[in-house]
């Protein structure tokens, strides 16, 4: 399982690097989604990977898992959807703005095309 | 306990809030909440700076929950002075910003004003690493609001890279908040700085990764070169008043190095010895040159100031990257003379666009602007501090960089950097002023019988149509040199402040005892536990249960 676990954060990071590279902003979004997701795997296994254990002290129960990783990817899972709403509207405004959506700067005015 | 620490974090809170929900339609009674909140701020700020000054270390504990299970929040010598510092920019900033009419041109300033506020408090504030990231979220949400307000294409795109690049960064702080967390199994800073000193050499791979990706992490925040590139553009493109205050949001970048690098990771730990120390520095030095080099380089006023702020961030890193009491001391002490100097920098070169029309802030001669015969002045004064010229804290700033730079290996090349790349700085800004403010009169003098050159927007009105003297910018500007020049009067104090908190930086057996020994709540009492017999009982244990519990 660790095997599965950690090669699957690895293709979503560089499939996500591999599109965060790329030049217009759709493809970069989608670069940015796919590595919070890795993240959240990644953090999610920081605490241990446990199978058919409560995450909260109970009576009678001796295997525990590790309940805060879950509060962070909870946490980083609002956030990062935050975010990416965020620059949706953001890059969309750019992009309906000048008709274009490359994310580098802009050619001067002056410079040749 | 005092609940005066989480004061600057609750109180821009709610005021955002109410200034949203209430007061959204009515621009005067938003400047008025706004601006009362930053007095407020400032006021709140100083007590806890004065509660701090005698190396007390103020302690919050969120919820009463003891730490590390707890969030905390530590206001020792360094965090309230940069709360202080913090709060009193922003209120020349809000000053600026209603006087230039800033906050009309677009929606909600006040209220993400406020969030922003909230979310750089949080950070200076909190004891928990990854509250720290939660915060620097706030922060920067609130930053991409503010950074595209009132709109406009460039500064959409400008907004988009910025947003992009940040977002990055902040999947890489969750990585590197994984990988600490996995190696050691707290987030708590003071239990953290316990566990890593226990971690053995020869079994650190982990947490050296999880060293050197924070490290980049803060890096990115603090525009360190090679990590600078989202700088210039955002800086440059956005509002004015927006701007001058990112001027600290950089420093909360160089404060979280300060703050991890000498309390988790100090450097003369065993498990990561040598593993920033040895390039650090050499990073700082290309930043420093690279901005130096960009602000001789550019074409425009804003942009020159941008590379300065990365020549700043470079100056500043350097101090930082000697991990030496004199090199954060005198870190320090450049702190807050680059964050006044680059703020009130960013509200001068406002000035100049809003009074050169068409011209903008290229740096090519235009007319004269009105009120000229102020704002040069003000911009030469404000120029000979960000370079780093005697008579002004740039120069006292940059004396106690090379001072503490002196029994160093790299001792020749600092020096070097540090002197050629302030040379090069001062061509550029006096190249930049004097095409800004002397060859539009000798143009004036040359050309009074061709018309304006009629380009596509703004040429009508090149001087300002009432001829109106920005009295509350002007103000807001000459505060922020004055407190320039009392920070240059005043060195003395200063630096032995300066010393003194460096040197509670450097024993951090104080700050870890004042976080990890005060007792939370007594869970014996609480209703929840205290008693199975009751707490089994449906009717009663469901009704005492509801409130601990709400409060997750």
């Amino acid at each position: 399982m660790e095997f599965l676990f950690a090669s699957s954060v690895g293709l979503l990071t560089a499939a996500g690097l591999y599109l965060v590279f790329r030049l217009r902003t759709f493809p970069v979004i989608l670069g940015t989604s796919l590595l919070t997701y890795a993240v959240n795997l990644f953090l999610f296994a920081s605490g241990r990977l446990t199978i058919g254990a409560p995450p909260i002290l109970m009576d009678g129960v001796t295997h525990y898992t590790d309940p805060l990783p879950q509060a962070l990817v909870l946490t980083a899972i609002v956030i990062s959807f935050g975010m990416t709403a965020v620059v949706v509207v953001i890059a969309l405004g750019a992009y309906l703005g000048a008709d274009d959506d490359h994310v580098n700067d802009p050619k001067e005015e002056g410079a040749d095309t | 306990m005092t609940h005066w620490i989480i004061a600057p974090i609750v109180l821009p809170a709610m005021l955002a809030a109410f200034i949203v929900l209430v007061v959204r339609f009515h621009q005067s009674l938003a400047r008025a909440f706004s601006l009362a909140g930053v007095v407020m701020l400032m006021i709140i700020a100083s007590g806890l700076a004065w509660q701090a000054s005698d190396g007390t270390i103020g302690m919050y504990q969120l919820g009463n929950w003891a730490a590390p299970f707890g969030i905390v929040l530590v206001a020792d010598r360094l965090s309230t002075m940069m709360v202080l510092l913090t709060s009193v920019l922003a209120l020349f900033v809000l000053l600026y910003a209603i006087g230039s009419g800033w906050d009309k041109r677009g929606q909600h300033f006040h209220a993400l004003f406020q969030f922003q506020m909230m979310g750089i408090m949080g950070a200076f504030l909190t004891g928990d690493i990854f509250n720290l990231f939660v915060f620097f979220e706030v922060l920067l949400i609130a930053s991409y609001g503010l950074m595209i307000h009132s709109g406009g294409t460039r500064r959409l795109r400008a907004g988009t890279q910025y947003v992009l690049y940040n977002l990055l960064g902040s999947t890489l702080f969750l990585f590197a908040l994984g990988a600490i967390y996995a190696e050691t199994g707290t987030l708590n800073m003071a239990d953290l700085a316990v566990r890593v000193a226990e971690i053995a050499p020869d079994n650190s791979t982990g947490i050296r990764v999880a060293a050197v990706l924070l490290l980049m992490v803060f890096a990115i925040k603090a525009a360190i070169a090679p990590l600078h590139f989202w700088l210039p553009s955002s800086y440059a493109e956005a509002p004015a008043p927006v701007a001058a205050l990112f001027g600290i949001m950089t420093k909360v970048g160089a404060y979280a190095i300060i703050r991890i690098y000498t309390l988790v990771f100090p450097p003369d730990l065993e498990a990561t010895a040598g593993l920033f120390g040895m390039w650090l520095l050499p990073v700082a030095l290309v930043g420093l040159a690279v901005g130096m080099v960009g602000v001789l380089g550019t074409n425009k006023l804003d942009r020159l100031i941008a590379f300065a702020v990365i020549g700043s961030m470079g100056m500043l890193t350097t101090a930082v990257a000697l991990f030496t009491p004199a090199g954060i001391s005198a870190a320090l002490y450049y702190v807050i003379h680059s964050t006044l100097a680059t703020a009130a920098l960013f509200l001068i070169a406002d000035l100049v666009r809003s009074g050169r029309g068409a011209a903008g802030l290229d740096l090519r001669a235009a007319p004269p602007i009105a009120g000229g015969a102020i704002i040069a002045p003000l911009f030469f004064v404000a120029a000979i501090a960000m370079t780093g010229l005697p008579p002004l804290s740039g120069f006292v700033g940059k004396l106690l960089i090379l001072d503490a730079s002196f029994g160093t290996p790299l001792v020749w090349v600092t020096w070097a950097v540090i002197l050629g790349s302030s040379l090069i700085a001062v061509v550029g800004f006096s190249r930049a002023g004097s095409v800004v403010f002397w060859k539009s009169h000798q143009l004036a003098a040359e050309a009074v019988d061709e018309t304006t050159p009629e380009d596509a927007q703004g040429a009508l009105e090149p001087h300002d149509p009432k001829g109106h003297i920005p009295v509350l910018e002007v103000v807001a500007i000459a505060g922020l040199l004055a407190l320039l020049v009392v920070h240059t009067v005043l060195a003395g104090p200063v630096t032995r402040y300066m010393d003194a908190t460096t040197a509670q930086l450097f024993t951090p057996e104080p700050y870890i005892r004042a976080v990890l020994d005060v007792p939370g709540k007594d869970l014996s009492k609480d209703p929840h536990h205290a008693d199975e017999g009751h707490a089994e009982d449906p009717t009663e244990g469901g009704h005492d249960a509801a409130e601990p519990e709400g409060g997750h």
